[in-house]
This record gives C-alpha cells, structure tokens and sequence, in this order.
C-alpha cells in the first residue's frame, strides 16, 4: 500500500527497449544480404524467403516502437528530453523501413541487377548494412550512458562510435555515387523501365545509411543536453 | 482501576494493530532497494530491518513519541476531566488505522505520520476546543511536511553529484569506485550515529559530553567503513557480466554502501515512525495511571519496546511480499542511485526525530528520488504520481480528522 508510493513514481525506462527496437531494426537491414545475394542469382525463393524475414523483423520492430511510445506520456521527468528520444526512436524505424521498401520493389518487379555493377552493388548494399550496425552498436552504449548522466569518460566512447558511423556514411556515399556512374554508362543497354527502377532501388539502399547517421545525429543530440 | 485498565489495554491493542501495520507497509520502502538490487536478499533484509527498526524506535524514538504524546494537544486545559484525552488518543488510533485501510483498498499513496496528526489535531479541535491545540506546534509540523522532502532531494543531488563527478564519469570508475566507496560508508554511518547520540539519547536516560559523543561517532564509523572497505576488497569482476553492463561491478560496490544505508533508513524509519503508533498509547498509559496528564514523566522504555516489537511483527508477518513486491518495481534505484537517496532521506529523517517532529519518512525518500532525478541519476520518474503523492496529505489531514471526531463521540458515550 504505502509502500506502492516508491514503487509507482518510477516510470517504464525508455532504455532497454531503444536499444531492443536498434536491435531489431539492424537485423532487419541484414536480410538485405541475403534477399540480394538470391536476387543477383535470379534464385526469386530464397529471396521470397529473405523477404519473408524483412517484413517480418520490421513488424516487430513497429510493435516494439508502439510498446516505447506508449510508455513514455508526457508527465514522464527524464534526465533527456522524451522528445528527443522519440525522433531517436523514429530514425532507427526507419532503416527498418527501409529495408522493407526496397526488397520489396526488387521483389515485386523480379528486378534483375545487372550482371556488370552485381559486385559492386552487392558491396553497396553490406557497407550500408554496416552502418545500421554501427548505429546499433552506439544505441547499445544508451544504458552506460543513462548510468553515468551523460557525462565523461562513456560520452568520449560513444562520439567515436559515432565518428566511425559517420566515416561507414561517407563510404556508402562514393559507392553510390560510382553506382550511379557505372549505370549510367550501361544504361542505353537496357530497358528503360528498368533502369529508372535501379536508380530508385540504389536510392532507398542508400537511405538506410543515411537514417543510421542520423541515429548518430540524434544520439550527438543526447549527449549536448 | 478497572476503567484504567480498559483504558490501557484499548490503547496497547490499537497501538500494536498501528505498529504492526507500520512494519508491514512501510519498511519496505526502506529495505525493497537493496533486495531489488539483489545487495540482500529477503531474509538479510527482513533480518537486517527488524534490527534497526527496533534500534531506531527504542534509542530515537522518544522526542517525536513525545510529540504526539502532549505537543500537539494543550493538556492543561484537560486537568478537570483528562479523560477526554484518553478518548480523544484512542479515537486518533482507530482513525488513523481505518483511514489506511480504506486507503490501501483504493491504492491511495497516504502517510501514517499524517493521518495520525490529523486525526490527533482533529479531535483537539472539535472534541475539546480551539484552544487544545497548539497551532504553533502543528504549524512547525506541517512545515516540516513540505520541507522534508525538499531538504531531502537537495541532499542527495549533491550526493550524486559528487558520485558521478568522483566515479561513474571517470575512465577507471571501478578502481574509483574501490577508493570512494568506504569514504562514503564512514560519512553515513558516521551521521546517523551522531544525530542518534547527540538528539535521540536523552530520551534513553544517556547523557554523553560532546566530545565523547564525537568520538563514539567517528569510532563507530570507522569500524563500519573499515568492514566495508573488507567487503569491497573481495569483489572480483565478473567478466560476462561485464561485456553485456560496463558499470555492474562498479554497482557491485555500491551495493556494499546500499546496505549500510539502508541500516540507516531502518534505524530512521524506526526513530520516526514508531511514535505514530505508540504515542498516543504513551499518552493513555500516563494519564491512567496518575489520573493527570503527566507533562513531566518521560516514555517508559517498555512503550517503546512494544512499539519496535510490533513493527517487526507486522516486518515478518506481511513485510517480506511487499518488500518483494516494491523491490521488483524499483529496479531503476539501483545501488549507486538508491544509496544517494536512502542517505540523504535517513539524515533528514534522523535529525527531525531527534527534533522530536513526526515527518512522512516516504515523502521524504519520495523527495530524495526526486533530488537523484535532478542530477539525471534515474531514467524515468513519472510526474503525475509524484504529484497524486503530494496532493494526498492535503486529504489526509480533514479525513483523519473527521474520522478521529467521530470516533471521539462513539467512544465519549461507550466508555465508563
């Protein structure tokens, strides 16, 4: 009874499901691996299966993401603002969504890469998995820094965690742009259609980089509070 | 005689029923830490409580005892017919006992300290006169309701200030950690011994010179830290642990001040709290037996007794699942934050019992919380509840009293 007076003051920590909800949304970029390395072989089962696992990670990564919301109300009194937390929280669903979006256009169009930029754009696609896994691994420092209040020694380790993001961003960055180059000189091979999709689907591999820098933005974020 | 004896025996059941409700509700707020950071488990606990909560009551208790005793009710307008105070005490006891069972049914956050007062202020006022209380008296009480807490949060942000400046934001926090912590273990015992020797004794019948007093405490306080410093030494890091938590044997250390610390909360809970049960028992005891309200004679040392033996009744009884219950829930406390707060709770606890005033002793770790939040020590504390909590004295108050007022008349007409 009285006792719930402690008990009840303390509200759901936003911690240890952040770092879950980073978890789920990286291995759901890491089927993208997989979905294309079947893709580049026109082998459409296993990347129907791979597509399977995608959308399924990423429904977790929702339910999870609506679990974290709806703990977190307004009247919560956190050592870094909710709203913050919440942005963070949206750009980590993104690279999740990501990796739905764009598997699911190859796979809907049976989109074939070709066979000239296939190294090349398999490489693309694991240096872009590579940073949502440095993203996750920054994230997983949010429970040691909550513990020492954003302060000192643990805060110099995440900034180079995330100066190692950054540097994994820019390399996805040249390969695109070199993507982009190499399709564009085989371009007038090929189906127009075809090509107009390719430049898209390089486009939304690439994002997925670009939301796990902006992971890294948001957790710079916290740390200047 | 035999009315007396009634009289007596009335207030000694109530009184129990009061203390044994105490040690099952309200320890837990101070042992539920330490076994929710797994630096006791529930036996060590409830063995750990039982002691120091007796400890508290027996060697702390009196000034506050006293208080409710005969500082908040003007006796001497009560020389003609002191048996109104024997109603009026015995209908404070059942008031307050029934308005925290009405409480604990609906889940309301309520204190025993305030529903005691209240319900003592309002019989005072409406049974006997405006004038029975001493508005000066309660007024200081109240005060200290709202200043409590307040004192209690800036104490431990600084506590954890100073945590995360000396330790948890270095390179090296565990070897920090090694080097601080029993500095830590001497400042709390070293505290609460001196405000227990330098305020609470008297009560006991010892006097100590201040310097001898001074020196018990650090002599004290030095044995502590030096067991704990022992105790320390022997924590090895667990490598598996390590690589999922950086800090867990940094809290492993810790978790050796948790204890002392909650030592001290018990030793305080006890020293402040026992008197809601047995002050007015105190109070009924005096009275029938000179027939006048004794101002002058002291506790008998048997109330008190009876009053830490009840807590540690209720503390085994009913104690261990609510100490389990809490502990589950309050696992953001852990061990570097849950001292800051149970020390600088147990000082402010300590010193007003040694002031002889009844405050909330969860309001004030409430407050503590608050204060380690402040600091960014606790990830997430939910405003609304703090705010029901602090809302729920203001309810308190009026409805103890009612209840004590009605209590007051059944009794005025039942008893002899």
């Amino acid at each position: 009874m009285l006792a719930n007076m402690l008990a009840n003051i303390f509200g759901t920590s936003p911690v240890q499901p952040l770092e879950k909800h980073c978890d789920i949304a990286y291995q759901c970029t890491k089927q993208l691996n997989t979905f294309f390395a079947c893709a580049v072989k026109g082998d459409w089962d296993g990347a129907a299966a791979a597509r399977k696992l995608v959308e399924d990670l990423e429904n977790q990564a929702d339910d999870v993401k609506k679990e974290i919301r709806l703990h977190l109300p307004k009247s919560l009194f956190m050592p870094v603002p909710r709203e913050d937390l919440l942005e963070l929280l949206l750009v980590q669903d993104k690279m999740a969504n990501r990796a739905k979006d764009v598997s699911g256009l190859v796979l809907g169009r049976r989109m074939v890469i070709p066979a000239q930029i296939s190294d090349d754009f398999l490489e693309f696609v694991r240096r872009n998995v590579d940073a949502a896994k440095q993203a996750r691994k920054s994230v997983r420092e949010l429970d040691e820094l909550f513990t020492s209040g954003f302060k000192g020694a643990e805060v110099k380790l995440v900034e180079s965690l995330i100066e190692e993001l950054d540097r994994i961003e820019s390399d996805t960055d040249e390969r695109q742009a070199d993507l982009r180059a190499a399709l564009f000189r085989i371009e007038s091979e090929l189906e127009p259609v075809t090509v107009i999709f390719l430049y898209r689907v390089i486009e939304l591999t690439g994002e997925i980089a670009d939301m796990a820098e902006r992971v890294g933005r948001r957790l710079e974020l916290l740390l200047s509070h | 005689m035999e009315a007396q004896l009634v009289y007596i025996a009335l207030a000694a059941v109530f009184g129990i029923f009061m203390a044994w409700g105490i040690g099952a509700n309200d320890v837990a707020n101070a042992m539920a830490t330490s076994v929710g950071s797994k630096a006791l488990t529930i036996k060590q606990a409830i063995l750990v409580a039982a002691i120091f909560e007796f400890l508290g009551a027996v060697l702390a208790g009196g000034a506050v005892t006293s208080t409710i005793r005969k500082g908040i009710v003007d006796a001497s307008l009560l020389n003609e017919t002191p048996e109104l105070l024997v109603y009026g005490m015995l209908a404070s006891l059942l008031a307050a006992a029934i308005w925290l069972l009405i409480a604990s049914r609906n889940g309301w956050p309520v204190s025993t300290t305030h529903s005691i007062v209240g319900a003592i202020v309002g019989f005072a006022a409406v049974g006997i006169g405006m004038d029975a209380v001493q508005w000066g008296k309660v007024g200081t009480i109240v005060m200290s309701w709202v200043v409590s807490p307040v004192t209690a949060g800036f104490i431990a942000y600084l506590i954890f200030g100073s945590v995360q400046r000396l330790i948890l934001t270095q390179p090296d926090p565990l070897e920090k950690a090694r080097r601080y912590v029993p500095v830590y273990i001497f400042f709390a015992a070293f505290t609460i011994t001196l405000v227990t020797i330098l305020k609470g004794l008297t009560h006991v019948g010892l006097e100590l010179k201040m310097s001898h007093s001074y020196m018990l405490a650090v002599a004290i306080a030095i044995v502590v830290a030096a067991i704990g410093k022992v105790a320390i030494a022997r924590i090895e890091p667990d490598p598996k642990a390590e690589k999922k938590q950086h800090f867990h044997t940094v809290e492993r250390v810790f978790a050796i001040l948790m204890v002392v610390t909650a030592c001290s909360m018990a030793f305080a809970h006890g020293s402040n709290d026992v008197a809601n049960a047995i002050g007015p028992l105190a109070a009924v005891i005096s009275i029938a037996q000179s027939g006048v309200i004794g101002a002058k004679s002291s506790i008998p040392l048997w109330v008190l007794v009876l009053g830490g033996a009840g807590i540690v009744i209720g503390l085994a009884t009913y104690g261990r699942h609510v100490i389990a219950t809490v502990g589950e829930k309050i696992t953001q406390l852990t061990p570097s934050r849950g001292f800051a707060a149970e020390l600088a709770a147990a000082t402010t606890i300590v010193i007003a019992s040694g002031t002889g005033i009844p405050i909330s002793t969860t309001h004030t770790l409430v407050g503590a919380v608050l204060g380690v939040g402040l600091a960014r020590g606790i990830d997430a504390i939910d405003l609304r509840v703090v705010g029901r909590i602090f809302v729920s004295w203001a309810v308190t108050i009026p409805a103890g009293a009612l209840l004590a007022i009605l209590f007051f008349y059944i009794l005025k007409a039942v008893l002899p």
